[in-house]
Order: structure tokens, then C-alpha cells, then sequence
């Protein structure tokens, strides 16, 4: 019997919804590490009972919670997040040099070989890696060393590495983005690495075509295609046919290409969605109406996607990584709001209903198919 | 025997209820204090002070007999009573936010 785990993360503790293949009727488990913030939460590819958390808070720092068992227990496992050498810095927002500082881990992305390695993208941006099932943690210090790093810079919510994803073609090859230096890849499995931003205009920095200094919200690919990568800037919805090397925008017929969650439908490469915003300083739907866009020719052409949300008086935003699909036959969607609900549509994004409804404001939303 | 009560997450998070007993040689200082809470809760560490430079955590607060000694030398000697154990040791979370 085949299921779906959905792994929510936010501002005050971890939830985990599951659902038989039909996604009707769900369970919530939680709040799991109340009073926390859950930037992020991710099963393993290789194997789906191993769980890793991103524990937070301003008090107390920095955890990473593991689960053996499907997230029925947790075991704290290493914190230490150190820079490696002498950290130096980076600019702050108002262009001093500023030290690079520790702040907590965004993002969190297993292997999709081994249950005990996981990468983790923190603020300040930086890449680690475990291979110890997060006992330990070593910096891959040649993202943060690389020539621009001391000129990055971080964008409103801090300097965070919050996208990581790893070819499942190419174990050399991974990609990362940073709000708000770019996107970065890396072709030997991070010890080197090149700014991939060519194509992307930003009229929010001095050079608006700049090889760094871009605020990229979110990178998606499609694992059959790990070439093409789809992106979510702070304004763009753009789109790259090499790995990042070009990058087109494919902003199209959007009502606003401003957002921060972008995603890739589980069985049609072409077939992407974001959640339009309508601006930088005002993070909610335009018109007050709750919509998913969803393009079928891999952007450019796109429609509202809007059957069972709410289309009048919602303010809500929908951040980088609340946004997942499953891949049951018909994919399903799902995405978490700021406003505490998690929307699931289970036929690729025709039809939508609230599965969690009161929820903390909902930083995260990651999706486990289960056989 | 040294006394430490913590916060309510910090309890939760080294999985104790109460207060935590400690065992002590020397002289009871706060680093001593604190060193041993680590050892014996590992997850604890950079929980209450940096991993690195050991500096306290912005919003932790440490409090003995009364008196704050969050900025205190983490060497100097901790008050007599907590060191007999008459009085405990609070590892206190600001109130700050949230």
C-alpha cells in the first residue's frame, strides 16, 4: 500500500502528516521539538525511515534532530557547525566587511545514496557535509572561498545557503543558491566552485548583471533532466537548459514574477509551479487570492491554478521551501503558508484542499512517497 | 553536589526532569559547572555558550543566590552555597520575543 509523509517545519516545532495513496484523509502528528523553529526537515532517498531536523532558536542555537524510524523517535546528533580556517568576512548590508558568523542551518539535503551523508546549507552561507549520519560536520570551504565570497552579501532574511541539490546523474556535480550572492555549482563534489548567474538581471544591485550579488529564492530541477533548472529570483522566474551556465526568463504571462517557492511536477519535466507574490515589500497574493501557477510548457505560458483556495481575503505567503511534490501516479502538490495552512492537491494541482489548517507559520514542506 | 536547574527546552532537550546533580573536584566555578553539564549532555553543548570561543549565548543567563553572574569570569569561584548545594545553579533563557 503505497503512502505520502509530509514533513512540515515550522516556527514553533515539526509536523508530520501522512496519508494513504488516495491523500483524503490525513493524520498530524506533532508539535515534534515544540517551541522551535523547524527551517527544514528531509528524508533520505536511499532509505525513507532516516529523517534529518534543523532545530532552532535565538536562545539556544543550533540543533539537528535524526530519526531512525519514520520520525516516531529522534535522537539529537551533532551541532558544531565551524567554519573552516580563519572565517574572514563577508559584506554587510551596508557594504563593511563583516565576520562570518554561525547562525543556524536552512536547509538540509541527504544523499541520495547514503543515509548517512546529508549537506546542509546555513547562514552565513556556507556548505557542510556529514558522513557520519550528522555526528559530525566539515565545511566544503571552497564555496565560501571562492574569490567573491567576500563581497556577498546577505539579502533581508540574512546571508543563508537555502538550496542544495545534487545531480542523480552526476555524483561530482551539485548546485546551491544563496540569497543573496546567486547560485553556485560545483562539478567535483564541492571542493571547487563557479558562480552560474549569466542571464539573470537584478536592478537591486549596482550592476544589474553582476556574476554575483543576486537574490535567487529557489532552484528546482527535474532529476530525468538535471540539466534543466528552474528558478524563482526575488523578481524572475527563469529557466536554464545547462546546468546553470545561461539562464532565459520565463516569467511569461505571470500576474507578478515576484515569490519564493518554485517546483517541478514529479513525471512531466515541462510541467513547474510557483505561487506568485505580489512584491519584495508586500510577501502576499495579489488581490488577496491564493494562486498556483502552473506552466506545462516548461514556463512562459501559465495558468492559475485555483480550486479549493481561498480567493478572497488571504494575505499569506508562501516561503522558498514549503513547496513539494510527491510521485504517486498522479503527482501530487503540496505547499505551507506563513498563515499556518498546509494545501495539498493530489491530481497535479487541479484541485486543492487544506490538509492542516492551523498550523504555526509553515517554513518548510518536504514530501515522502512511501511503497 | 551541585545544583543546576535548567530551562524548560533545555530540559527537554537532555531529556531530564528537575534538576540536575552534578559532581564536582575543585574548585566550582562556572566553567567547571558548565563543562561538566556538556560531558554529561552532549547535546547541550552549544546550547548555552559558543562551541568555539565559549562565550555565553546572548540570551542565556546565568543566576545564583539572587545574583546575576552571566557576566562574571566563567573562572571565578561560584558562591559557597552552590558549591555545598543549599542553593542551585539556574541556566535562565531571556525573555526576549517569541
Amino acid at each position: 500500500m503505497s503512502g505520502v509523509r509530509v514533513l512540515a517545519g515550522t516556527r514553533k516545532g515539526a509536523f508530520v502528516l501522512t496519508s494513504d495513496g488516495k491523500r483524503q484523509k490525513w493524520d498530524i502528528a506533532g508539535p515534534f521539538f515544540a517551541g522551535w523553529e523547524i527551517y527544514h526537515m528531509k528524508g533520505s532517498p536511499a532509505d525513507p525511515s532516516r529523517l534529518y531536523v534543523s532545530q532552532s532558536t535565538g536562545w539556544y542555537g543550533q540543533q539537528i534532530q535524526r530519526s531512525k524510524d519514520g520520525g516516531k523517535t529522534w535522537e539529537p546528533v551533532g551541532n558544531k557547525f565551524v567554519y573552516d580556517g580563519v572565517p574572514g568576512t563577508h559584506k554587510w548590508y551596508d557594504g563593511s566587511p563583516h565576520p562570518w558568523e554561525f547562525k543556524r542551518v536552512w536547509h538540509m539535503e541527504p544523499s541520495l545514496t547514503d543515509p548517512d551523508t546529508v549537506y546542509a546549507g546555513v547562514e552565513d552561507a556556507a556548505l557542510f557535509r556529514t558522513t557520519d549520519g550528522g555526528q559530525t560536520w566539515q565545511e566544503l570551504s571552497g564555496l565560501r572561498g571562492h574569490d567573491t565570497g567576500q563581497n556577498w552579501q546577505p539579502g533581508a532574511g540574512g546571508l543563508c545557503l537555502h538550496t542544495i541539490i545534487l545531480d542523480p546523474t552526476n555524483a561530482n556535480r551539485i548546485v546551491i543558491a544563496i540569497s543573496a550572492a546567486g547560485a553556485f555549482r560545483s562539478d567535483d563534489a564541492g571542493k571547487t566552485w563557479k558562480p552560474i548567474n549569466r542571464g539573470l538581471h537584478s536592478q537591486y544591485i549596482p550592476d544589474p548583471t553582476a556574476e554575483v550579488g543576486h537574490c535567487v529564492h529557489h532552484v528546482a530541477m527535474h532529476p530525468s533532466r538535471p540539466n534543466v533548472l528552474f528558478m524563482q529570483k526575488h523578481w524572475d522566474v527563469m529557466r536554464s537548459d545547462d546546468a546553470g551556465d545561461n539562464w532565459t526568463e520565463v516569467s511569461g504571462n505571470l500576474p507578478t514574477d515576484f515569490g519564493f517557492a518554485i517546483d517541478v511536477h514529479a513525471h512531466e519535466p515541462d510541467t513547474i509551479y510557483v505561487v506568485p507574490i505580489k512584491s519584495d515589500s508586500e510577501h502576499f497574493p495579489m488581490e488577496g487570492k491564493l494562486q498556483v501557477y502552473r506552466s506545462r510548457t516548461g514556463g512562459n505560458d501559465w495558468e492559475a491554478l485555483t480550486n479549493g483556495l481561498p480567493q478572497q481575503d488571504c494575505y499569506v505567503n508562501v516561503l522558498r521551501d514549503a513547496m513539494a511534490v510527491d510521485s504517486l501516479d498522479e503527482c501530487g502538490v503540496y505547499f505551507g503558508t506563513t498563515g499556518g495552512q498546509i494545501y495539498a492537491s493530489p491530481d497535479s494541482g487541479d484541485h486543492w484542499t487544506a490538509i492542516a489548517q492551523n498550523l504555526p507559520s509553515v517554513l518548510s514542506v518536504e514530501v515522502q512517497t512511501l511503497q | 553536589m551541585i545544583r543546576v536547574q535548567l530551562p524548560a527546552h533545555l530540559r527537554t532537550l537532555a531529556r531530564v526532569n528537575g534538576e540536575v546533580h552534578l559532581d564536582i573536584h575543585g574548585v566550582v566555578t562556572q566553567r567547571a559547572v558548565l563543562d561538566a553539564l556538556e560531558q554529561r549532555f552532549p547535546m547541550l553543548e552549544g546550547t548555552m555558550r559558543d562551541h568555539v570561543t565559549l562565550k555565553r549565548r546572548p540570551f542565556v543567563r546565568f543566576f545564583a543566590c539572587e545574583q546575576d553572574l552571566s557576566d562574571d569570569s566563567p573562572d571565578a569561584p561560584l558562591p559557597d552555597a552552590v558549591a555545598a548545594g543549599t542553593e542551585p545553579y539556574l541556566v535562565i533563557g531571556a525573555i526576549a520575543g517569541g
